[in-house]
């Protein structure tokens, strides 16, 4: 809702004290969600976030969040989508170029940061969104990345390539057909 | 002849610590004081009507800008564009909007261009689609500016796309930013550029400056932070045509900031035409004394002949004279023959 989301810049810092603390206590409860295993717990995780971040912040489930770098003003509610706005076309009483009857979302953003009381965050460059992420729990990433499991568990060094089977002499077989339409 | 004296036609060695062969990364890293300019470009499928614009131009400036879709408006495409003029041995800047293409369309359109010849890139959001002629169109915006800095440099330093594959040649460009100093947040318009120098933009060019006082406090912010000293900033002018138009841009033009004392300064004089080519001289001479401003950008949209009475009045080339190219030799048109 838009007073609610506008509501939530303007207390981005006791939220975001609050969403840290929440944070801790859902990584802490990894083990618990381990056992109950992460695609079981996802689809529960979705509806319960986007139910409650939708009230506050308008979420709109892009699956990556970074509300704590974007002074609790969710960026994909810009109409550009901009993860490092804003952009050149605000207007003069600060409102969005595209939509005119919108606060433009990250004018709404900076002054968040402002009263969160650090623009170390909101100065990191925000790289361009994962599409394939959109609709997932973000809540559960965060736990995955920051223990390091699931798609964020530790690569195993890579294995020395295999020997290739000596077949040099061996004269390339033809493939005829190859790049032909079928 | 010094080595800023070159024919724009023939290929440049890089040199240390340059990112591009190009002539306007030597201009700015000599200290010199550079000017850029936007070419209009055409609603139409030949190549004289860029050629034609750019000969004007040229005579005045370091760099044209070749638009992309600029207002949302379509027109002959930047690419496009940039593969006429870097044929003719113009000196371009490739303008790209995240409008309109995804991040596969351009970083391919990055490789492109790079192979054409184009040495300078300016990343840019883009105006939403609502701004122009098409608003039924769907907007793209899969990169934002600061994030295909950060793709463009990722290619030309460490020779890789985004999903970590190897580029054989990477793309030696020089990066620009836009900055509009004029619109809301002011106070953290200047933070906001030091992301995208952060992200790779190594030249900024401003919007449309009107307010001299309101852009001294953006540069003394830009200087608090050093930011003059890690990138070159190009700030943007143009001659208002009349008042009324003025006054049309002021509300139509997605953040173009001019204030009432320019407007009423317009509608006081008998020719609007020439006092609004006198403003554009006078807010440069004030303009290029700011501590920290590099050059210029002109946006003379449909006044590209103004360009040259401005550039020479305000006196910023001082005796230096951008070479013009020669022009690509006129072959008589040849009867269409078809062989049976």
């Amino acid at each position: 809702m838009y007073a609610v989301r506008l509501w939530s810049v303007r207390h981005a810092k006791g939220l975001n004290r609050f969403y840290k603390g929440f944070e801790k206590i859902l990584v802490a409860l990894h083990p618990l969600w381990n056992r109950i295993g992460y695609d079981k717990v996802e689809k529960p995780f979705q509806v319960f976030e986007q139910a409650t971040k939708g009230f506050l912040f308008d979420c709109q489930m892009c699956g990556q969040c970074a509300l704590s770098s974007t002074g609790m003003s969710c960026p994909m509610n810009c109409p550009k989508t901009l993860r490092n706005g804003p952009c050149g076309g605000v207007r003069p009483n600060g409102n969005c170029e595209v939509k005119p009857e919108m606060k433009c979302v990250w004018v709404q953003g900076w002054a968040g940061a402002e009263r969160m009381g650090d623009l170390a965050p909101i100065k990191d460059v925000q790289i361009q969104v994962d599409n394939r992420l959109k609709g997932r729990s973000s809540w559960l990433r965060v736990v995955r990345m920051t223990r390091k499991v699931g798609e964020f568990a530790p690569k195993p060094p890579k294995a020395p390539p295999a020997r290739k089977p000596v077949v040099a002499d061996a004269p390339k077989p033809a493939t005829p057909g190859e790049g032909k339409a079928a | 002849m010094s080595d800023l004296h070159f024919d724009p036609a023939a290929p440049l060695p890089t040199l240390p610590g340059h990112s591009s062969g190009g002539r306007l990364e030597r201009i700015l890293r000599a200290g010199k004081f550079a000017v850029t300019a936007e070419l209009n470009p055409p609603d139409s499928a030949d190549p004289r009507d860029v050629y034609d614009r750019a000969l004007v131009l040229s005579e005045v400036c370091d760099a044209i800008n070749a638009t992309d879709a600029s207002g949302a408006n379509c027109h002959m495409s930047s690419v496009g564009i940039c593969s006429l003029l870097t044929r003719a041995g113009y000196s371009v800047i490739m303008q790209i909007s995240c409008r309109d293409r995804n991040r596969i369309a351009i970083q391919g359109d990055v490789l492109g261009a790079a192979a054409m010849g184009v040495q300078n890139i300016l990343c840019l959001t883009g105006d939403g689609v609502q701004a122009g002629d098409q608003p039924e169109a769907k907007p793209v915006f899969d990169f934002d500016s600061t994030s295909l800095l950060n793709c463009i440099r990722g290619m030309r330093d460490d020779g890789r796309f985004l999903s970590g594959r190897k580029i054989t040649v990477p793309p030696r460009v020089f990066l620009g930013g836009a900055a509009n100093p004029f619109v809301p947040p002011h106070e953290h318009r200047a933070v906001h550029i030091g992301k995208k120098i952060a992200a790779g933009a190594q030249f900024i060019q401003t919007q449309y400056c009107y307010d001299v006082p309101m852009l001294r406090k953006f540069m003394d912010k830009v200087r608090e932070q050093g930011l003059h000293e890690k990138a070159f900033f190009l700030i943007g002018v143009g001659p208002l045509p009349s008042s009324k138009t003025a006054r049309w841009m002021r509300s139509n033009v997605p953040g173009v900031h001019i204030p009432d004392a320019v407007i009423e300064r317009m509608e006081k004089s008998q020719n609007e035409k020439a006092e609004g080519k006198q403003l554009a001289i006078d807010l440069i001479q004030e303009i290029k004394e700011i501590d920290g401003v590099h050059g210029l950008h002109v946006m003379a949209y449909r006044q590209e002949e103004f360009v040259n009475d401005i550039i020479h009045a305000s006196g910023v080339m001082k005796n230096r004279q951008p070479k013009r190219p020669a022009r690509p030799p006129e072959s008589p048109a040849a009867p269409i023959t078809v062989s049976a």
